[in-house]
């Protein structure tokens, strides 16, 4: 059994002239949370609606649990959560859920199981429209969660949650993963994507600009040093850190090393007879490289 | 969400339902209706709009097929030949033909906003994206609709002709008339007259719902061409003969041409129903309803099943 839950391959959607998702190629791993991260419009939902069949492709491929996406088999088996929740207003949440549970020939034990893994059995008796945001995006965690799906794909899925609903969303999700679910979470915020995610992917204009682990995204941390002569101090860092580590931006040095290596420069900079006015060490969050890779997209350093 | 840190599987606790645990009426049911019909059975009874439109539709029966004549007669409007037969109209075996002479114009609006509702609002609400989702095939998942909608017309038209034979019973009463029930012949054609051509006009509401993606504009067009613009057309064609050809084959010509075939009388009658006609002969009515309802039906399922879901 193949461990890759959802593969594309140059999948791309076009509406008219526009290119709304431009040929994806990614990969979600079984048991991995992935996080789909990109601002808005950048083509994350339209992407993931492929993948559930509610959008066809203009071209490309994409396999989800090994299968075409859409196909009545591979639903039973996702749960989602796309652009937000759709139930009946007039009928209460767990209403609406047993309803959704016919369709999958669950029985109510099962609805009230979902209802208890979003904190939403107190008031799951009152009508949907009356429920706040909040509530409404639980109840659609409940849904997806329904009839135990090996693959939930959830997009954005703290929206309209307060902070204590986020933090109990996160909560969620790390423990769906800990039991091995395979999570595939779209979100425009980083620090969400950065708390729970394995692996990201970085979407921006419909194309995937990086894929990878968040440690590999982020990379090195990096020192910078604000010295005097910068110009003597060039050569004494490449010699303590190597060359290709070294690189100048607005007169200050970047080095890209551990932190931990700050006595050593420092000394033999001062050893040189280089003045060091200010050493700051610099972790490289997943915001960093967000706006990295955007912004050279942008500017068209990355290859289309 | 206290129930994080205790995470536990929908699975552990539940299982696939089988058939076999559920007992006496829930199982025959399970049985014969197909998941699809039953889940949507499930939301459409406690629909308020189709509690609402169904009153509506039982109270316009009742205060134009037996208030109003009753009132007629008993005012003496109506005297002579013309009263007695207005009267005969009013008893219980012609209770059928009460049932089916008001669907070819205001009960078929009626069920064309329904039919429009049930699926437009679909998409204002997002519950098509949901159950699109979740497993169902999208040409079952609207089927499931059609058939939990033809469930629901049924038990409307079952009720109307109950209201209808209580009233008619209560002014034969009134009148000291001979209650004489109605045939079975005439009930099932009556009866089935009406549903099929509710079914065909609720075939059409569910065809403009998933056409316009949204209540409110597939309502307006449908009691529109319902009500207004087939009748302008059959307006003009008796000036311009060579529309005729066209109106006759309208969805309201052919649907009034049903209920004329099983006895309801045309609206050239003193006595007549608005909508009702003897265009068509019965067979041939008929044949282009059943039509009419499968084209609306196979669109419908075409255009849900090739179109993205965008919203």
């Amino acid at each position: 059994m193949t461990d890759d839950i959802v593969v594309t391959n140059a999948l791309t959607k076009r509406y008219g002239d526009r290119v709304a998702v431009d040929g994806v190629s990614l990969t979600v791993r079984r048991g991995e949370i992935y996080g789909f991260l990109g601002p808005n419009g950048a083509g994350k939902t339209t992407t993931l609606r492929m993948l559930l069949g509610l959008v066809r492709p203009t071209s490309g491929a994409a396999s989800v649990l090994g299968a075409r996406p859409g196909s009545p088999g591979v639903l039973r088996r996702v749960g989602s959560l796309i652009e937000g929740p759709g139930f009946y207003p007039y009928l209460s949440g767990r209403e609406n859920l047993r309803v959704l549970a016919s369709y999958r020939a669950l029985d109510d034990v099962a609805v009230e199981a979902a209802l208890t893994q979003v904190d939403l059995t107190d008031r799951a008796g009152d009508r949907y429209k009356s429920y706040s945001l909040g509530m409404r995006q639980r109840l659609g965690v409940a849904a997806a969660l329904l009839g135990r799906p090996d693959l939930l794909i959830l997009d954005e899925p703290t929206n309209g949650l307060d902070p204590a609903g986020m933090a109990d969303m996160r909560d969620l999700i790390r423990a769906l993963a800990a039991e091995g679910q395979t999570i595939m979470l779209s979100s425009h915020l980083l620090g969400e994507v950065e708390q729970v995610c394995d692996r990201v992917g970085v979407i921006a204009d419909g194309r995937l600009l990086v894929e990878g682990t968040v440690a590999e995204l982020r990379g090195t941390a990096s020192l910078v040093l604000r010295v005097d002569p910068l110009a003597r101090a060039l050569p004494v860092a490449a010699r303590v850190v190597g060359a290709a580590n070294v690189s100048t931006v607005d007169s200050a040095l970047h080095l890209a090393t551990e932190p931990s290596r700050a006595p050593d420069l420092v000394r033999a900079m001062v050893d040189a007879g280089v003045d060091v006015h200010e050493v700051v060490a610099r972790d490289r969050s997943l915001e960093d490289v967000f706006f990295a890779v955007t912004n050279a997209a942008a500017s068209g350093e990355v290859a289309k | 969400m206290s129930g994080v840190s205790g995470v536990s599987r929908a699975s552990e606790v539940s299982g696939v339902r089988g058939l076999s645990g559920v007992g006496g009426v829930r199982s025959v049911v399970a049985t014969v209706v197909p998941g699809v019909v039953r889940a949507e059975l499930r939301r459409l009874v406690r629909w308020p709009a189709l509690w609402v439109l169904g009153s509506v539709w039982l109270a316009l029966n009742l205060t134009f097929g037996y208030v109003f004549p009753y009132l007629t007669y008993r005012t003496g409007s109506s005297v002579g030949p013309g009263a007695e037969a207005s009267l005969g109209q009013m008893l219980p075996d012609q209770a059928p033909l009460a049932v089916v002479q008001g669907m070819p114009m205001f009960g078929g609006a009626l069920v064309l906003v329904l039919g429009a509702l049930a699926v437009g609002s679909g998409y204002g609400w997002g519950t098509w994206k949901t159950v699109f989702t979740i497993g169902p095939r999208r040409g079952a998942a609207i089927g499931g609709t059609l058939g939990a909608l033809g469930v629901m017309l049924a038990a409307l038209v079952v009720a109307t002709f109950a209201v209808d034979v209580a009233a008619s019973t209560a002014i034969g009463l009134a009148e000291d008339q001979a209650l004489v029930a109605p045939g079975l012949t005439d009930t099932l054609s009556g009866l089935g007259g009406a549903l099929l051509i509710a079914a065909m006009w609720m075939g059409g509401g569910v065809l403009l719902g998933a056409i316009t993606r949204g209540p409110a504009l597939a309502v307006g067009l449908g009691l529109v061409w319902s009500l207004v613009v087939e009748n302008l057309l059959r307006g003009v064609a008796g000036l311009l003969g060579s529309l005729e050809t066209v109106t006759n084959l309208l969805p309201g010509t052919v649907a009034g041409s049903v209920a004329g075939a099983v006895g309801a009388l045309p609206v050239s009658d003193p006595n007549g129903t608005p909508g009702v006609n003897t265009v068509w002969d019965g067979s041939a009515a008929t044949l282009l309803l059943v039509a009419y309802l499968v084209a609306f039906a196979l669109a419908t399922v075409g255009l849900v099943r090739r179109r993205d879901l965008t919203g």
